[in-house]
């Protein structure tokens, strides 16, 4: 029979115990963070909180909350709670967001990690038969080294790509049989697109799950992605500052991601006030890593907007669920006072039989902003007659209206004018920026 | 009988030009006809070449996004009045013409148009009918 579970005794415990078990470590989370990170330690003292006020899971919401901006603070090594000897990995988040984050990991954090990774690769169906492609970023990024470490633990045959050479992936893909990719949900439509490109069909290859990551992406993107390769797309959820890719995946269900709660607590509060919000909420995310030994968070603030879930899944886990983030906080836009993320956009771009291929452009000329998208159209598309051309643009304009609120500029563009990603997808350009202007 | 115009996405970028009609020239073929339709964002390039087959490779090489389209090539008197006549059959059998330009080449007896209308055969019957000489790709070539 196939394996369903990676470590069926945590992933299938009842809530009570889960529950118990995070007590316990939260506790024991605490009082190790006071006592080896000095940074945390003043927080707390300016709160007034001791390490004993922590007697119950109800209790973390008297600790403070972290937000990226301390990490910043703290770089490279005020977060650090164990001797550097102690420690055999860094990695760094991608700076999409401003200035890089550094995080340490303890041998048995990095174990930690590739078990969680592991299981989302056993939920998506895999087992030691596959042939993993990792086509995440290998290197400081922890999409690569995350996914690479989850197939070894599998025992998976790995194929560490790493991301780019579009054409050697292909080839590897059909010469070696892969039976997985892993990497960002935008690579994945391009490997997609260009696998049509060569003639090759969706059921020419061998592939028949994806795991997908690191960046926003839409149902919408889901079903392109899943019938471009011929294969089920798995979402999965992490953070360099909680490790990485595997704090929460994605099971056969595709219905949210199971948060691996013995190692990670999670919250949901309100972005505003910083009150815990009840379960069912939607409300930001925020984390206590309770395992952790060289980096370890308590109460980390995502900045990714979802719910979270503890709805009986028929998969059998019994690890709470988080919907897919709406969107990082950090991913918003505000345009003529609107809120918009890039995500809506993607979605209407699918819903309207376009490709994910679009650059959000966003500027401010005479105190206004400016807001225009450049989408690919279709080959089949094209006309000889412009007004064919400017009738779609005024079409998708509208419903871009209807999802958004205000009105883009829609530019239509000739097929793969817009330059593809191999990691994370540049969507937004935003030169407001660039004057300073605080958006 | 109709002739196959190359229609070529331009945006209004500097350059987008200039790579499209330097694949054209390194082809080694030559231009007939052409006509530029544009909007405030981009514009489409249309042409008609003594070899579209070699222009469209050079132009698909060149990552140029060109389709092909079928048009109607008519001859028509080089002399005044003669233009009208041809849009006037057109009219009175309910034929649109979407757009239509001029060939560069003239000969001595011939100004020669090309057509854009919904529907090219219905077009080129009525005109047939009428006598109006058309363009075929063979006469193109020899021009």
């Amino acid at each position: 029979m196939q394996k369903k579970f990676y470590q069926p005794e945590a992933e299938t415990m009842p809530v009570n115990e889960i529950k118990k078990l995070q007590e316990f470590k939260l506790i024991r989370q605490v009082r190790y963070v006071y006592e080896n990170v000095e940074y945390y330690r003043n927080l707390m003292d300016e709160k007034g909180v001791k390490p004993e006020d922590i007697t119950c899971l109800q209790d973390i919401s008297k600790l403070p909350f972290l937000s990226k901006n301390d990490l910043r603070e703290a770089y490279p090594y005020g977060m650090l709670a164990t001797d550097l000897n102690n420690c055999v990995r860094i990695h760094s988040t991608s700076g999409t967001t401003g200035k890089r984050v550094v995080a340490f990991y303890t041998q048995n954090d990095v174990d930690m990690w590739e078990e969680c990774c592991a299981r989302a690769i056993v939920a998506a169906g895999g087992d030691a038969g596959d042939v993993v492609q990792v086509a995440y970023g290998y290197g400081l990024f922890t999409g690569g080294a995350g996914l690479h470490g989850g197939s070894h633990k599998v025992g998976c045959l790995t194929l560490p790509m790493s991301s780019g050479n579009t054409n050697r992936q292909i080839q590897f893909m059909m010469d070696l049989n892969a039976t997985f990719l892993c990497c960002t949900p935008s690579y994945a439509a391009y490997i997609g697109e260009s696998l049509k490109e060569k003639g090759y069909k969706p059921e020419d290859n061998k592939l028949k799950a994806g795991i997908f990551g690191a960046e926003p992406w839409t149902e919408e993107m889901r079903k392109d992605i899943e019938k471009s390769l011929g294969i089920k797309a798995y979402d999965i959820y992490g953070l360099t500052e909680s490790s990485g890719p595997g704090v929460a995946f994605e099971c056969c269900e595709q219905n949210g991601m199971h948060i691996n709660e013995d190692h990670f607590y999670a919250e949901i509060i309100d972005p505003d006030t910083g009150e815990v919000l009840p379960e069912g909420s939607k409300g930001e995310l925020v984390f206590t890593s309770l395992d952790k030994e060289a980096f370890p968070l308590i109460r980390y603030r995502t900045r990714d907007i979802t719910v979270l879930s503890r709805e009986k899944c028929s998969c059998g886990r019994t690890f709470i669920r988080m919907h897919k983030p709406m969107g990082r906080s950090d991913d918003m836009m505000i345009i003529r006072g609107v809120n918009v993320f890039p995500s809506q956009i993607e979605a209407v771009l699918l819903n309207n039989g376009y490709a994910p291929n679009y650059q959000i452009l966003v500027d401010r000329v005479n105190n206004t902003d400016t807001f225009e998208i450049r989408v690919e159209m279709l080959p089949e598309d094209f006309s000889d007659t412009p007004k064919v051309i400017t009738k779609k643009e005024k079409k998708l304009q509208a419903a871009m209206k209807e999802m958004l609120g205000i009105n883009p500029v829609i530019r239509l563009a000739a097929p793969k004018s817009i330059a593809r990603s191999e990691g994370k997808a540049v969507r937004v350009i935003d030169n407001r920026k660039k004057m300073g202007i605080n958006t | 009988m109709a002739i196959k115009q190359l229609s070529i996405f331009v945006e209004n970028r500097e350059g987008t030009l200039v790579t499209v009609t330097d694949a054209i020239a390194k082809a080694g073929v030559d231009i007939r006809a052409m006509s530029v339709a544009d909007t405030n964002d981009f514009g489409i390039f249309r042409l008609i070449v003594t070899d579209i087959a070699k222009a469209k490779q050079a132009l698909d090489d060149a990552n140029a996004f060109v389709s092909v389209t079928e048009v109607v090539g008519v001859a028509v008197q080089d002399e005044p009045g003669a233009l009208a006549k041809v849009v006037k059959i057109l009219a009175d059998n309910n034929i649109n013409i979407e757009y239509m330009y001029a060939f560069i080449t003239v000969s001595k007896q011939f100004a020669y148009v090309v057509l854009r209308v919904e529907d090219n055969a219905a077009a080129e019957k009525i005109l047939t009918e009428h006598g109006i000489t058309l363009v075929t790709e063979e006469d193109m070539a020899k021009l």
